[in-house]
């Protein structure tokens, strides 16, 4: 078993332990937890596959920013995940079938799948060739270069979801008091203080 | 001999198993020394003498400290999730540790020469983040998870402006690696450094990475004055003790990271003298110098301050000059200071 091999295997097992334990899990916020082995187990398939700049890209938004909020959101709420489960029973046969379709398919894949003549060719011809330049370098001419206006048109539809969500939820609040931090900065001590001389016993 | 240590499987993994106890040992016992420095920074910045009693000029105080963290009794408190209790101090020891292995110290005396290293360090000071919200959850109490909530917005609002500003660096060099990162900073000395060309940026990413390595005036997630000491409160003897090593060693990664991507890594600032990982060890120094007495001399900001500036000023300055430098590498401006490609182009 060379290096790769052992690496291969070491990353595969955690990343299916993970993702059984999520299921498995009792505890939500162990679920979360045994998410991200998952995704640190599939990051570190991606490096044995060569692709070093989308296994980072997978550490630095999944288990970086996704699921820090993930965790936030379930350790805020206090969602009773027992009774949840409880309706489990009713709702396996559909659960079952599901799987069985999706095993289904897996099997057809490795069994009756054929590639038509010039898909592999088709494919080789768009990515550069990867023994002169840098795996990040090769994405980068892909989107930057060779599809640069679809890109351009998924980063729109990305903004116009961004702007939705906004939308959706922001609402003006007019009846609290809001901190204006420069009209703070720019108050004039000389008009904002005053000097009073309090004579004893007397008060103001 | 040496094509046992170069070629069998055995000798390699024994080659990295000693590289990594060569960058591991002397980070740990340097780590030693700048703690007791950074207390010493403190005190005279107060007029007070600081430690001054175990060894000559009380430069053995960390070691002390440290036999005294580990002869405590650990203690758990009642309905704590054991398992990620423990974990959480780990976790966060570990992670500041895995960071080292992509710092080149002098020209290619690097552990793991790969081409993202930036993204890995990036990658993993992402991740300390879980160190501290498993263990103020973990805890089962107040104001460890309360710290805790605090710290996991504030690591991601800075996190934010940190990736952009390192971005910039990366668009001036066209690689990602940090040894062509400090050598496209080779040249004319001080002068053909990234702190030049990147001025503005420099005092915002030191200042980004105070606030996401909790240091203070950014010290809320374990503000003493009103949250007793954040998601640490439970914690005694050597889970403590990892906690504080994970959080000083995150420190010292940024003051090295700060070394490395402006101020040119191992070349030395003037022609004349030759480059060396000497010059490394004198930056991160230098900036550690700084941290401490930014901790010493300033107060903490309030929570909302810290959002404030992270969201609506640090991050619109920082994807400005991502645009600007873009702009100035693709048409040359300034002699070409902003497009110093080595490959492609």
């Amino acid at each position: 078993m060379t290096v790769a091999d052992f690496a291969f295997y070491a990353f595969a097992v955690t990343t299916l332990v993970g993702g059984l334990f999520t299921v498995l899990a009792r505890n939500p916020v162990h679920s979360v937890l045994w998410l991200i082995m998952a995704f640190i187990g599939s990051a570190g398939l991606f490096v044995v596959l060569g692709a070093e700049f989308l296994a980072m890209l997978l550490m630095i938004v999944y288990v970086g920013a996704v699921a820090v909020l993930f965790l936030f959101v379930v350790m805020m709420l206090d969602v009773d995940f027992a009774e949840l489960k409880a309706g489990m029973a009713k709702y396996m046969p559909l659960a079952l079938l599901i799987a069985v379709v999706l095993l289904m398919q897996m099997g057809m894949i490795y069994g009756t799948w054929q590639f038509a003549d010039g898909a592999e060719a088709a494919r080789r011809a768009v990515t550069p060739d990867m023994t002169e330049v840098e795996n990040t370098a090769a994405l980068g001419q892909l989107i930057y270069d060779d599809y640069f206006l679809l890109f351009q048109l998924s980063g729109l539809v990305l903004l116009v979801a961004m702007i939705g969500a906004i939308v959706l939820t922001l609402r003006h609040r007019k009846d609290i008091k809001r901190q204006d931090v420069l009209a703070q900065m720019y108050r004039d001590p000389a008009k904002a203080l005053e000097l009073v001389d309090v004579k004893p016993g007397q008060g103001l | 001999m040496y094509e046992f240590f170069t070629t069998t499987n055995l000798g390699i993994a024994l080659t990295i198993v000693g590289q990594v106890l060569l960058i591991v040992v002397p980070l740990l016992v340097a780590l030693a020394f700048l703690l007791y420095y950074d207390r010493k920074v403190w005190a005279a910045v107060q007029m007070r003498r600081g430690p001054n009693v175990v060894g000559a000029f009380g430069l053995l105080q960390s070691f002390a400290d440290f036999l005294k963290y580990v002869l405590k009794e650990i203690v758990v408190p009642a309905g704590a999730d054991k398992f990620v209790f423990f974990l959480a101090p780990m976790l966060s020891f570990v992670l500041a540790m895995v960071a080292w292995a992509v710092i080149p110290f002098n020209d290619r005396w690097v552990l793991a020469d790969v081409n993202v290293a930036i993204l890995f360090v990036f990658a993993v000071s992402s991740l300390e983040v879980y160190g501290v919200i498993m263990g103020g959850w973990a805890s089962n109490s107040k104001y460890p998870f309360l710290g805790s909530l605090r710290s996991a917005a504030q690591m991601i609002s800075y996190e934010v402006s940190i990736g952009l500003i390192i971005i910039g660096v990366i668009i001036s060099t066209g690689s990602m690696n940090f040894g062509d990162i400090v050598r496209a900073q080779d040249g004319a000395g001080l002068f053909s450094w990234y702190w030049l060309p990147h001025f503005p940026m420099v005092f915002l990413f030191l200042i980004s990475a105070m606030a996401e390595t909790n240091r203070p005036p950014f010290d809320l997630p374990e503000a003493e004055s009103e949250l007793v000491a954040g998601y640490q409160v439970e914690y005694s003897s050597t889970p403590f003790l990892l906690f504080m090593i994970g959080e000083y060693v995150a420190i010292v990664l940024m003051c090295t990271l700060v070394s490395i991507l402006f101020f040119g890594g191992w070349l030395s600032p003037i022609e004349a003298i030759p480059d060396g990982a000497l010059w490394l060890i004198l930056k991160i120094f230098f900036f550690f110098t700084i941290f401490a007495m930014v901790k010493a001399i300033t107060p903490r900001y309030r929570y909302d301050q810290l959002m404030r500036i992270g969201w609506k000023v640090f991050l619109p300055l920082s994807l400005i000059w991502v645009v600007l430098v873009a702009f100035f590498a693709q048409y040359g401006a300034f002699w070409g200071t902003y497009a110093r490609w080595t490959v492609g182009g």
